[in-house]
C-alpha cells in the first residue's frame, strides 16, 4: 500500500502458482521478518506481528487501562464509556461483562490457545464460547480485570479491538483457507491487509452501525460472504488475473437480506480504495435515526443497488490513485501464509486404511469429522464442539490445553475456528489421524456429527444474553436428544440447523436449511420455524413454516420435519434439495396436522 | 471558552452567533445555511468569518468560498456521530482547505486522536481543561496503520 503512484498497478500479482515459486522457505522467514525456532520447527504459516503491530496493541491496552480507572473513578459516564468499551469486546450483559476476543480470520497457534486456556482458568469459570464471528467470547470477566485480560492477550499477539461497536469487525474468511482443494487464492493475506487498515481506522470508528466483512477464495463460499455487510469473492477474469468480485448489503438481522454485486471485478491493488470508498460513503449516508436501519443493507436497498454502486465508484474515483495497494504490501503478508513444510506422503496410507475397515466407529468420524486436503496424504481434521447435552460452541480450559498440544503434535501448531462453531486441525497427516481421534475422543471433540442435524449453530440466548427473548441452547440439546442412534442422524445427511434466541440472529437462524427464531409471546417462550435457508453459494432465506410453536413442542415439530423430508427425498437429494423441489406445503401439513 | 491548538492553549478568539444574532465587528462563526444566505453582509461587517457545519452538512458546498472563511467549525451534536470524521478528511483532502478547522460540542477526550488524524487541528472547550492531560491524547497511539489527513507515516511506508 502506498500513496506515491502507480506500482504495480497494471502487473497481474498474486496468482495462486505465484506464491510457491516467488521463494525459497529461507528466504520467505527473512521476508516476513522471522526465523524458524531453535529446533528448526515452522514457526506457523501465520501472521507474526513486528514490532509496529506489537506497540499498538501494547498502546491499546494501556489506552483502555486508564479509560477503565476514569470510568470507574467517574470521569466517564456509562453513555461515554459504553462505545470505548465496546470498541475492546466488552459488553455488559445479563450475569457480568462479556468480553469477546477476536481471532483474526479463525486462526490460531498452540501459543495463543493456551493462553486462552489461561484466561479462562484465572478470569472466568473455566470455558469460553467460538462465535459464529470465528472470535471467542468470556462470560463471566469483571470489569475491573479486563485490562489484565487486553494485556495478556497483547503477550501473544491478540487483542479485543474492535470485536463489538459501530465499526469494522474481525474480518471472517473460509475456515480450510490455504488447504481447500477448491482455493483460486488464500484469501488469509488480503484479510490481514484489511485487519490492519481498518485497526483503529481514524475515520471509521464511529459508523452508523456495525459494519462486517467477509473474504473467499474458493469456489464453494464457506465464509457466507453473501450475508455480510461487504463480501469479497476471489475470482480470475478473462486475462487470467485475480482479483475481488464485490457484494455489498448482506446481513441477517431484522431484515435480513442477500448482498448485491455493486463490483463484478475490482483489482488487488485497489482493494483499500474501493473499501474506503464504500466505508465513506456509508458512514455519510447510512441512516442515523433508527438503529434497527442503520446497517449499511438498508442504505443499498433504499437507494437501489445500481445507484449506491454508482455514489461508490464516483467517490472512489476521486481517491483511488492515492491509495494503491502496492504489490509488495502484498508480497509482504502473503509470505506469512507460505505452505507448510509438508512431507512427501502417498495419497494412500496403508494404515489409515486398515482402521478404516476395523473400526466402524473410526470410519464415522472419519467420514463426518474430516476433509480432504490439497496436499496427499493429509487431511483437515473437525473438533466437534457439538457434543450431544452441552452448550454449542463451548470448549473448557483443560481442552483447550490439551487441544494446542495436538496442535503442536500433529498439525504445525495451528487451529482455525469455524463460522459454525467447531474448530479445524488443517494439516493432519493420514497416518496420524487414527492417533489424533483417539486423542480427541476422551476430550469430548470428535462427536460425529459434523454438518449433520446436531452440529448446530446457535447464539447464547436468553441463558446468558441480555437481548434474547428465549433460549437457544436448552433448544439444541432438545434437538440432540432425539438423536440417540448416530444411523438416523446419518441418514439426514447434510442440515444445517440455525438457532437465534432473538431476532437479531445472532445464531443465522435465516439461513439455516431448518431456523429457528425464539419470539416473545406474553412472556413465553414460543419458537418460529423457516426452511431453505443457506449462506452458501445458493444463499437463500428460509421460508416461515407457519404459527409459532411453544418451547417443548420444537423436537416434535423438528422429528416431523426430518421424517417428511425421509418420506419425500428422492436418490441422494439433500434436506436442502428435497425443500427446494417439494416447497415448504408438504413440510408444514405434517407439522401441524395436530394443530 | 477555551481551545487547544497545536498543542497550546489559547483563548477562542471567535464568537458563535446564534441564527438571529446580528453579526458584528470581530471574527465571527455562522451556520452554513446563513452563510449561503448572508455571505456579503457577514463579510463587510466581520473582520473574519468562520462557517460552522453540523453532521448532516455537505462540506462539498463551501468549496467555491474557502478563500472567504478563516476557519470552519465542526459541531458535533453527538459524539457517537462519525460524520464529521469524514466532512474533516474532505476538508482538508478534497476541498484543500488549509485553514483553521476546530471541532466544538459533544466530542470525547477520547476521540481527539482520531480528529486531529483526519485533520482537525483546534478543540473547543466549553469550560477550563487540564491541558497537559489532553494533550496525551494525542499519544496515545504511535503506530498508525492507514493513511489520513495528518503527518503521522502509517507503517506500511516503513516496512
Amino acid at each position: 500500500m502506498r500513496s506515491d503512484g502507480e506500482v504495480g498497478k497494471t502487473l497481474a500479482i498474486g496468482r495462486p502458482w505465484t506464491r510457491d515459486i516467488f521463494c525459497t522457505r529461507h528466504d520467505r522467514s527473512i521476508l516476513a521478518g522471522r526465523e524458524l525456532s531453535f529446533d528448526g520447527r515452522n514457526l506457523g504459516q501465520m501472521y507474526q506481528y513486528d514490532h509496529y503491530d506489537q506497540t499498538l496493541v501494547d498502546e491499546r491496552a494501556a489506552q483502555f487501562r486508564e479509560q477503565t480507572r476514569r470510568f470507574l473513578a467517574g470521569e466517564l459516564s456509562e453513555d461515554q464509556f459504553r462505545p470505548l468499551r465496546l470498541m475492546n469486546g466488552l459488553y455488559i450483559q445479563r450475569h457480568a461483562p462479556m468480553l469477546r476476543i477476536a481471532i483474526p480470520y479463525g486462526l490460531l497457534s498452540s501459543r495463543q490457545m493456551r493462553m486462552l486456556a489461561d484466561i479462562a482458568r484465572k478470569y472466568d469459570k473455566g470455558y469460553g464460547h467460538f462465535t459464529t464471528r470465528q472470535n471467542i467470547q468470556f462470560n463471566w470477566p469483571r470489569l475491573e480485570e479486563v485490562p489484565d485480560i487486553l494485556e495478556a492477550l497483547a503477550s501473544v499477539e491478540m487483542h479485543a479491538i474492535q470485536t463489538s461497536g459501530n465499526c469494522i469487525r474481525n474480518t471472517t474468511s473460509d475456515h480450510l483457507a490455504g488447504v481447500a482443494l477448491d482455493e483460486l487464492e488464500d484469501p488469509r493475506p488480503y484479510c490481514e491487509i484489511i485487519r490492519q487498515w481498518s485497526t483503529l481506522h481514524p475515520e471509521f470508528s464511529f459508523l452508523p452501525r456495525k459494519f462486517k466483512i467477509a473474504v473467499s477464495g474458493s469456489q464453494r463460499d464457506r465464509a457466507a460472504t453473501q450475508v455480510h455487510d461487504i463480501g469479497l469473492q476471489l475470482i480470475r477474469n478473462e486475462r487470467g488475473e485475480t482479483g475481488f468480485e464485490v457484494l455489498v448489503g448482506g446481513g441477517l438481522g431484522r431484515t435480513p437480506i442477500i448482498g448485491a454485486v455493486i463490483r463484478p471485478f475490482l483489482e488487488k491493488t485497489d482493494l483499500l480504495s474501493y473499501l474506503e470508498a464504500i466505508l465513506r460513503v456509508y458512514n455519510r449516508f447510512g441512516r442515523r435515526d433508527n438503529k434497527y436501519k442503520a446497517r449499511v443493507k438498508i442504505l443499498v436497498k433504499e437507494t437501489g443497488p445500481e445507484r449506491f454502486a454508482e455514489m461508490v465508484e464516483a467517490e472512489w474515483l476521486k481517491i483511488r490513485d492515492s491509495m494503491i495497494l502496492d504489490e509488495r504490501e502484498i508480497f509482504r503478508v502473503q509470505a506469512f501464509f507460505q505452505p507448510h513444510d509438508y512431507e512427501q506422503l502417498p495419497a494412500k496410507d496403508e494404515s489409515l486404511e486398515q482402521h478404516l475397515l476395523s473400526d466402524a466407529e473410526f470410519a464415522a468420524w472419519y467420514r463426518r469429522n474430516t476433509a480432504p486436503h490439497k496436499i496427499p496424504g493429509y487431511r483437515a481434521v473437525f473438533l466437534s464442539l457439538k457434543p450431544h447435552g452441552t452448550p454449542p460452541g463451548d470448549m473448557s480450559e483443560n481442552q483447550m490445553d490439551t487441544v494446542a498440544d495436538l496442535m503442536d503434535d500433529y498439525s504445525f501448531g495451528e487451529i482455525r475456528v469455524t463460522h459454525t462453531q467447531n474448530l479445524v486441525m488443517a494439516d493432519v497427516r493420514h497416518d496420524q489421524l487414527f492417533a489424533v481421534w483417539g486423542k480427541l475422543k476422551p476430550l469430548a471433540l470428535a462427536t460425529p456429527n459434523v454438518g449433520t442435524a446436531t452440529d448446530m449453530i446457535t447464539c447464547p440466548g436468553l441463558d446468558f444474553c441480555s437481548l434474547a427473548n428465549a433460549v437457544s441452547i436448552p433448544i439444541a440439546n432438545g434437538i440432540q436428544a432425539l438423536f440417540d442412534c448416530y444411523d438416523y442422524l446419518y441418514d439426514l445427511g447434510d442440515i444445517r440447523i440455525n438457532i437465534s434466541g432473538c431476532m437479531n440472529g445472532c445464531g443465522h437462524h435465516t439461513v439455516g436449511h431448518i431456523g429457528i427464531l425464539g419470539v416473545d409471546k406474553k412472556g413465553e417462550e414460543w419458537y418460529q420455524i423457516t426452511l431453505g435457508g443457506s449462506s452458501s453459494n445458493d444463499a437463500s432465506l428460509g421460508e416461515r413454516l407457519g404459527p409459532s410453536v411453544p418451547r417443548n413442542e420444537v423436537p416434535m415439530v423438528m422429528e416431523r420435519i426430518f421424517l417428511t423430508y425421509r418420506d419425500l427425498r428422492e436418490g441422494e437429494e439433500s434436506f436442502l434439495e428435497t425443500v427446494r423441489r417439494v416447497g415448504i406445503q408438504p413440510f408444514q401439513e405434517r407439522v401441524y396436522e395436530s394443530h | 471558552m477555551k481551545v487547544i491548538k497545536h498543542g497550546q492553549s489559547a483563548e477562542s478568539g471567535w464568537t458563535h452567533l446564534a441564527e438571529e444574532e446580528p453579526c458584528r465587528p470581530g471574527p465571527c462563526t455562522v451556520s452554513l445555511a446563513r452563510w449561503l444566505k448572508e455571505k456579503a453582509e457577514l463579510l463587510h461587517t466581520a473582520t473574519s468569518v468562520g462557517v460552522r457545519l453540523s453532521a448532516a452538512d455537505a462540506p462539498e458546498t463551501l468549496a467555491n468560498d474557502l478563500n472567504e472563511i478563516s476557519l470552519i467549525v465542526l459541531d458535533m451534536g453527538q459524539f457517537t456521530d462519525g460524520r464529521s470524521f469524514t466532512q474533516a478528511r474532505i476538508i482538508r483532502e478534497r476541498l484543500g482547505f488549509t485553514g483553521e478547522l476546530r471541532v466544538r460540542g459533544n466530542f470525547l477526550r477520547d476521540q481527539m486522536f482520531f480528529l486531529n488524524r483526519v485533520g482537525v487541528d483546534a478543540f473547543e472547550f466549553p469550560e477550563a481543561i487540564d491541558l497537559q492531560d489532553r494533550l496525551k491524547a494525542f499519544q496515545e497511539f504511535t503506530v498508525t496503520y492507514q493513511a489520513a489527513a495528518d503527518s503521522r507515516q502509517p507503517v506500511y511506508t516503513m516496512r
